[in-house]
């Protein structure tokens, strides 16, 4: 497969990397004009209050400060932070600036000032009166409390998604397919467990960061570190009552998102500032302030039951959800559906499934878009449950999954019935090498159902898990990605595309895409990407769409740029453009006859062509109609240490289809990125709070991510695979590495010591005292 | 108050305040490279070696530089551009805000230790976080680089 291409499967250099490596101003605040005014944020120290009064003349009088901004300086507009499609499936109930506080870390007021120093001080000297209110911070008892977190009349839903603010609910979602309770009743084996994921944070390592500045023509400009700039845009001009037209939105290279930059959380307060004072201002947040007042990911509880015929086949599947979205509802509803939408269809072979319940408002930081969106929280519960069901009825557990996990050809109900925030799409999944992937996996890893644990030292079990995955590859029929393409004199070409390069390297794999379907290189490529002026719309970089959404366009506008490169040579020499063949940077007949090099054709259209001179420049644009998943297979060994309950992962195994890797070497990197980051969700990483709601993990010190020395090997292979519908039958990447290792981990806790926790993570106390219950039964 | 520090071969007069870190001093100076991620001395984007010995200048007092010899990895651009090959040809540079502080320490490693085995290697780079690659990508990239560069010095 791999020998077919010329650029794609090729481990090109990502094309920005060595300026990057190099030191190079790239990022937000490395650009931001030095005399930009430094807007800081007066923070909410509690988690639920009302403000009585702000009294900012002390600030106001420190020599540097130019102005302190509160609610009664913005126009009270309720508005979603979600970069989302249009209209947002988020409800709109989040005010720039608000009389009411609703979590530790909410914002109170903006201080505006010469520097760092002025700012910080000006922020100590604005008075607030605060009357407290009760606080909801325990999400099981969120629903129908007392106490009610968004009260305020003018927040709504854009559309139906069981919005019920009066009793703390920010959305609500059920189906069901057959009849659950009728099969479970007729199945020989039944697990009900329920299983709690917690709230784990982003930490890119580049704290959100956004300058603002009003340009020539009075137009605010944005120069953010997001992952969505059209969706920023648009949300910047609801919040802050402007035009479109007058806001321009940049992104310059980020480091890093995550999700964790799908959302509008600085810009408005730089913006607010720009727009009171006609200066430039910036916002870079310190890493407390990412921690605090950012998202996490949605804490849930998750009750699974699983039916099955004693021969393996399983018949039904029940999952009932409870999420907490925190202060704010952004994705709140979205990221639950998929918590049922990218998990469900692995065992496709069901009579009946049923998936629904609630997202709740708490008094906690917001939750939001973070990879795997649900699928992962999904994914333990359900992975969990499998292999409890396969140890009950005594079967292998990659036996069972083999038995009735997809394959492809086939399809699932869920995808028609599980959308964005509603109905999904029919989909047959045309490539689906699961099956590949679990057969491989196992060898990789020596995987031995008959031995799946002993004991390498006094008091250390070495043991292996496992659990599967799937993505999806953009949301189909709503996101939209485009890509224009110009040739420029001397033969290379200006691509420009409204994709969000977040650090994975997808300028450089698009690029790869045009020059591959135009048969050139890489070098002749030159590529300008997420600007709203500038580049053509997408929707940005999340939901594992760029390759295929972002892909697919501009493999079009290549189509376009060979089409219409011969109709220009054919029009030249006066031949019938079928008659024009363009190949290895040259055009020919078709009888093989050289008639001019590109690069001559270049400067022709340019300056020679007299009358017929034109600057040749196509578009693409494309919006799926399917969101082919990925898949993947992993395999985990580790040593449980009993004495001690510290688990040490030794080696994790990754086998993945995503359909051709576009790069070879940054889809592995992709994967063994996000192995990591499950990983220490499973292990450790998790969001603490004060009984009061304070975030105990605020920094670096208290929430530990993980560091290299902490994870033995990861091993991450490709299977071959072909997606038809994907650029050169590509398929995502980005998100699906970090579904597995909650469940894998846990199951092979249990393979090592018959401890099954299902609460996360996965840390030595808590394992601890799963094995002591087991070995007090 | 003033302090006159050698920076990348370059005398500086910078002032400063009493309280100030050195990331931030050197950011303002110009030295963007120098990047700030964690504020507490966790994370190792913003390191920069101080009279050769690599430092989270987040943590340190930009007071105690003075009179002292700084150095970013703009101040070895030639050595840091050779291990930039080896990051990008693994694709592990990524979104590269780390890439800075961690091509920095890699540099000190090998004067300091020269080509060591996997799990000094990992030890001595462990300050240096990222949250885009696992780390494989690098750890592949730095045995590349120490193997074929071994012997070099910068």
């Amino acid at each position: 497969m791999a020998n077919q291409f010329s650029e794609v499967t090729k481990s090109r250099p990502k094309i920005d990397g060595k300026g990057l490596v190099t030191g190079r101003p790239a990022y937000t605040d490395d650009l931001a004009p030095p005399d930009a005014l430094v807007v800081r944020i007066l923070r909410s120290p509690h988690a639920h209050a009302k403000i009585l009064s702000i009294d900012p003349s002390e600030a106001l009088k420190l020599p540097g400060v130019e102005c302190v901004l509160t609610y009664q300086d913005v126009e009270r507009i309720p508005y979603t932070r979600a970069g989302q499609g249009n209209p947002e499936p988020s409800p709109h109930d989040k005010f720039i600036l608000d009389r009411y506080v609703r979590y530790v870390g909410d914002e109170v007021a903006v201080v505006a000032a010469v520097d760092e120093e002025t700012a910080r001080q000006a922020l100590a000297l604005v008075k607030v009166e605060y009357q407290v209110l009760p606080a909801v911070l325990d999400f099981e008892t969120a629903a129908d409390n007392p106490t009610v977190i968004h009260p305020e009349p003018e927040i709504h839903d854009m559309f139906p998604i069981g919005f019920e603010p009066k009793r703390n609910i920010a959305a609500a979602y059920d189906m069901e397919i057959g009849n659950v309770e009728g099969v479970l009743q007729e199945c020989d084996f039944v697990v009900e467990e329920t299983y709690y994921t917690q709230a784990q944070a982003h930490v890119a390592l580049e704290p959100h960061t956004a300058f603002t500045y009003l340009d020539l023509q009075g137009r605010l400009n944005v120069v953010t570190s997001t992952q969505n700039p059209f969706h920023t845009r648009r949300l910047m001009g609801l919040a802050l009552h402007l035009p479109l037209k007058n806001i321009r939105v940049q992104k310059p290279r980020i480091g890093g998102g995550f999700g964790g930059k799908q959302v509008v959380h600085v810009e408005p307060y730089a913006a607010l500032v720009t727009l009171k004072t006609g200066k430039p201002a910036k916002v870079v947040m310190t890493r407390k302030e990412v921690f605090e007042s950012t998202f996490t990911r949605h804490q849930m509880r998750l009750t699974v039951r699983i039916g099955a015929r004693r021969d393996g086949k399983i018949r039904a599947i029940d999952m009932q959800v409870l999420s907490n979205t925190g202060a704010y509802g952004e994705h709140a509803l979205t990221v639950f559906m998929v918590g049922g939408s990218k998990t469900l269809p692995l065992y496709n072979k069901i009579e009946a499934a049923k998936f629904g319940g609630k997202i709740v408002y708490t008094n906690k930081i917001p939750a939001g878009a973070f990879r795997g969106y649900g699928a992962i929280q999904g994914n333990f519960a359900l992975e969990s449950a499998i292999d409890e069901l396969a140890h009950k009825m005594g079967m292998d557990p990659v036996e069972l999954r083999t038995i009735n996990m997809i394959k492809e050809g086939e399809t699932s109900e869920v995808f028609k019935i599980m959308g964005e925030g509603g109905e999904g799409v029919e989909m047959i999944v045309e490539s689906c090498k699961l099956d590949y992937c679990v057969r491989r996996g196992a060898e990789l890893l020596g995987y031995n159902p008959r031995r799946l644990a002993y004991e390498v030292a006094p008091g250390i079990v070495r043991a292996q898990g496992m659990a599967i995955a799937m993505q999806g590859s953009g949301i189909p029929l709503i996101d939209m990605g485009s890509a224009n393409l110009e040739l420029q004199d001397d033969g290379f070409f200006k691509l420009h595309i409204g994709a969000t390069d977040l650090g994975t390297g997808s300028d450089t794999i698009l690029a790869q895409i045009a020059a591959e379907e135009l048969g050139v290189g890489l070098e002749d490529m030159v590529v300008y990407a997420s600007d709203t002026d500038h580049t053509p719309y997408d929707v940005g970089a999340y939901a594992s769409s760029t390759t295929y959404v972002s892909g697919n366009a501009v493999l079009k506008a290549a189509q376009e740029m060979k089409k219409a490169l011969r109709h220009a040579v054919a029009d030249k020499y006066g031949l019938d453009p079928e008659r024009v063949v363009f190949k290895d940077r040259e055009f020919l007949t078709d009888e093989g006859k050289k008639l001019v090099s590109l690069r001559d054709f270049s400067y022709d259209t340019l300056y020679h062509n007299g009358a017929k001179m034109k600057t040749i420049a196509t578009s693409g644009s494309y919006s799926g109609e399917k969101s082919p998943p990925p898949y993947l297979a992993a395999f985990v060994e580790i040593d449980v240490d009993t004495e001690t309950g510290k688990i040490d992962v030794r080696n994790y195994v990754a086998v993945v289809d995503c359909g051709t890797p576009i790069n070879t070497n940054l889809a592995k990197i992709q994967v063994e990125g996000g192995l990591l980051q499950g990983i220490g969700m499973a292990l450790y990483e998790d969001v603490r709070y004060s009984e009061n709601g304070h975030m105990l993990t605020n920094s670096l010190m208290s929430y530990t991510i993980p560091s290299r020395e902490d994870v033995g090997k990861l091993t991450v292979e490709f299977a071959e695979s072909y997606e038809p519908s994907g650029p050169f039958g590509a398929k995502s990447v980005g998100e699906i590495g970090i579904d597995t290792p909650l469940a894998a981990i846990a199951n092979a806790l249990y393979n090592a010591t018959g401890a099954r926790v299902r609460e996360l993570p996965l840390t030595p106390p808590r394992v601890l005292d799963a094995i002591r219950r087991v070995k007090d039964r | 108050m003033n302090i006159t520090v050698t920076i990348n071969g370059q005398k500086r007069t910078l002032e400063i305040e009493y309280g100030d870190m050195l990331t931030e001093v050197l950011r303002k100076a110009g030295y963007v490279e120098v990047k700030k991620g964690c504020d507490t001395g966790n994370c190792g984007v913003c390191t920069v070696l101080l009279d050769g010995t690599p430092i989270p200048s987040c943590s340190f007092l930009a007071l105690r530089a003075d009179g002292r010899e700084i150095t970013t990895i703009r101040g070895v651009e030639k050595e840091a551009a050779q291990f930039a090959d080896f990051l990008t040809a693994e694709g592990a540079d990524q979104c590269g805000f780390c890439s800075p502080g961690f091509a920095i320490t890699v540099l000190a490693m090998k004067r300091e230790l020269g080509n060591p085995d996997e799990a000094t290697m990992k030890h001595y780079l462990a300050g240096n976080l990222c949250r885009c690659s696992g780390y494989e990508g690098q750890l592949r990239a730095v045995k590349k680089y120490l193997e074929v560069s071994h012997g070099e010095s910068i």
